[in-house]
């Protein structure tokens, strides 16, 4: 029902009306919509959309909302290191959150380190959907030889988790651009190794209503006046098999940023001379038994909220966009 | 029968090359071997010399060939790092792997199943929905983050349980266990949990849709009619019913388990093949990585074909036509 009410919005309105009556008309549809109906039923699903967004906002202004500049050396003071948080007792006001070890502000700190690892989830959950969406349809629309290949590829990287895949293709890459490289290149590699462990799902999903869509009058009526393939795959299919791309995007972003953060933690990620959040909580490990907890633990927290909101914001989407389910 | 477990055999056997394929690209084109072996001293000649010794000028396929032969006698060559032979190294930790990823399965039962079995029977108490709040935190946590709060309340606060490693091992000759000590124990407990987790969740979920589609059966309502006792439908009944998908998920969530454990083992310093994989990432060690690769290969491969199998035997219905259709 809701699919039926939310595309309308283009095509469906009247031209008669002038432009401003025609765009309250369409905000009016989308919050009649039911979408929006189950969003404000679920009272955890918008305190999730308020974690995420100010999460994600915060993270864009850091520069102007951080208290302290953790990159800017000229700032930081070995003389502040290991404070502990204001309420503590030998807490300095001027760092709400403590500082670690080097003297950088907690806060500050969590703030880029949140920036960073939203970055990554997001530029890796990109890539992989680009790769997932072209070689879905690829396959989906040529179907034989290049099917079959795509597909059993897909079949034999699906059996192992991901994060074997993305250790994997990280240490490949390492290895192959020389260990030199590795604090300049990382964060690319870091992007690229989720994204590789992550195209399947898109291609599957894809390639299964890319199957249903080229059978539909609308793709054999392109065909018949010549539309070239790779034109009907890009303008004429690929817009009616996105809404599950979308809902397999957001699960993703929530798991990219877990393996992000696993993989940083584990020592394969982001460097330490920018740390993101799975970075933060690998150093603040070793200063857990000498009493410092805030250094790891403060991170840790930053990372469960931002996780658990994404991960509860993308279940309930699914939960909506999926009629089946309900 | 016979054909199709014939033609399962032969698509792992063809899963098993393609990743031998992909683990020998990695050992004989990443880096080059010889200059892991020889000083900075030896000249050309030498290394042209050594070269054709170890049949690294031969056909690529001939090597191939050999690569994985030698890899049937479980010979994956010698460590660039540790100069010892990985075979050994691996065997070596295999029995702190395997006991973890085995303690914490049975963990992940013992305790899932009986919280899904509540959830499905008190739908609405507040218990049940304890349990499913804190399974989301669960699915949603990265087990790093887990594990760290976990060293943190009951080793630097509590100061009950030790932070790393296995304890006292005792030595069987061809086996290494942690599990006839106290200390032993203790230190199993944090580690298995950890990896625990991910599946308990899983399986209570599992058990409590099973249990919810299963109550609403017919053959429940019979016997219920008959006048059985709550106790014997609820568990002489339905829940002997969940168990077959429980099994199967279990079962094919082992391999996954022994990959996590790389997680496990960095945050627990348990001195497993995961910490050791994890290290030849960081210390490019491409022999290491490929047998890890291929063991986790042959792990996945072998569970997968036993699961299919099972599935043959148990379900009939899979027995006509093309059954699984791959």
């Amino acid at each position: 029902m809701a699919q039926q009410d939310l595309p309308a919005g283009g095509e469906g309105g009247p031209v008669v009306r002038g432009r401003g009556a025609l765009l309250t008309g369409r905000v009016r549809r989308i919050l009649d919509s039911d979408v929006v109906f189950s969003f404000r039923q679920s009272k955890v699903t918008m305190l999730a959309a308020f974690i995420t967004l100010a999460m994600v906002g915060v993270a864009m202004l850091a520069p102007w909302v951080a208290p302290h500049d953790p990159y800017d050396l000229s700032t930081v003071s070995l003389l502040d290191a290991r404070v502990p948080p204001v309420w503590v007792e030998g807490g300095d006001p001027r760092f709400l959150l403590g500082t670690d070890d080097q003297g950088r502000d907690m806060l500050s700190t969590i703030i880029y380190g949140a920036r960073l690892s939203l970055f990554v989830g997001f530029a890796s959950v990109i890539l992989a959907a680009a790769i997932g969406i072209s070689l879905g349809l690829l396959s989906g629309y040529r179907g034989g030889m290049i099917d079959s290949v795509i597909m059993r590829i897909a079949d034999v990287q699906l059996t192992f988790p991901a994060i074997l895949i993305a250790l994997l293709i990280d240490g490949i890459a390492h290895a192959v651009l020389g260990a030199g490289s590795k604090e300049d290149s990382a964060f690319y590699v870091l992007v690229f190794s989720i994204a590789l462990s992550f195209w399947v799902q898109f291609a599957r999903t894809v390639r299964g209503s890319t199957m249903v869509e080229k059978n539909k009058e609308y793709v054999q009526a392109a065909r018949i006046i010549g539309v070239p393939p790779v034109l009907i795959m890009i303008k004429h299919v690929l817009p009616n098999v996105t809404g599950p791309v979308l809902v397999i995007a957001t699960i993703n972003l929530a798991v990219a940023i877990i393996l992000e953060a696993t993989l940083s933690f584990l020592g394969v990620g982001i460097p330490i001379t920018q740390p993101s959040l799975g970075t933060l909580i690998r150093v603040g490990q070793d200063f857990l038994f000498s009493g410092e907890w805030w250094i790891t633990i403060f991170p840790g927290v930053a990372l469960a909220a931002l996780a658990l909101a994404v991960n509860l914001l993308g279940d309930w989407l699914r939960d909506v966009l999926n009629p089946k389910l309900r | 029968m016979t054909s199709f477990v014939v033609r399962r055999l032969f698509q792992s056997v063809a899963v098993m090359l393609a990743v031998g394929l992909l683990a020998f690209t990695m050992f004989r084109f990443i880096g080059d071997p010889i200059n892991q072996m020889v000083g900075i001293e030896t000249t050309p000649e030498q290394r042209e010399a050594l070269r054709v010794r170890l049949g690294l000028r031969d056909p690529v396929i001939v090597q191939f060939g050999r690569f994985i032969w030698d890899a049937i006698q479980f010979d994956f060559g010698t460590s660039y790092q540790f100069k010892q032979p990985v075979s050994e190294m691996l065997a070596k930790r295999l029995p702190a792997t395997l006991e973890l990823s085995i303690v914490s399965a049975i963990m992940a039962v013992l305790i899932g199943i009986p919280m899904g079995v509540y959830t499905g029977l008190k739908r609405d108490s507040w218990l049940s929905k304890v349990f499913l709040t804190v399974s989301l935190i669960g699915v949603s946590l990265p087990s790093f983050l887990i594990g760290i709060l976990l060293i943190f309340v009951f080793s630097v606060q509590l100061g009950w349980l030790p932070s790393f490693g296995r304890g006292k091992v005792i030595d069987l000759g061809f086996w290494t266990t942690g599990l006839l000590t106290l200390s032993g124990l203790q230190a199993i407990l944090m580690p298995a949990f950890t990896l625990a987790l991910f599946q308990l969740t899983l399986i209570m979920r599992l058990v409590r849709a099973e249990m919810l589609e299963v109550l609403r059966t017919d053959y429940i309502k019979f016997a219920r009619a008959r006048g059985l006792s709550k106790r014997a439908i609820n568990f002489g009944h339905a829940l002997k019913n969940t168990l077959v998908p429980v099994m199967t998920i279990t079962g094919l969530q082992f391999g996954t388990v022994i990959a996590f454990a790389i997680i496990t083992e960095t945050v627990f310093q348990w001195p497993g093949m995961g910490l050791l994989f994890l290290q030849s990432v960081q210390n490019v060690d491409i022999p290491i990585m490929a047998a890890y690769l291929l063991l986790i290969g042959f792990l996945f491969v072998v569970i997968n074909l036993i699961v299919d199998i099972l599935y043959y035997v148990v379900d009939p219905r899979l027995r006509t036509e093309r059954g699984l259709g791959v």
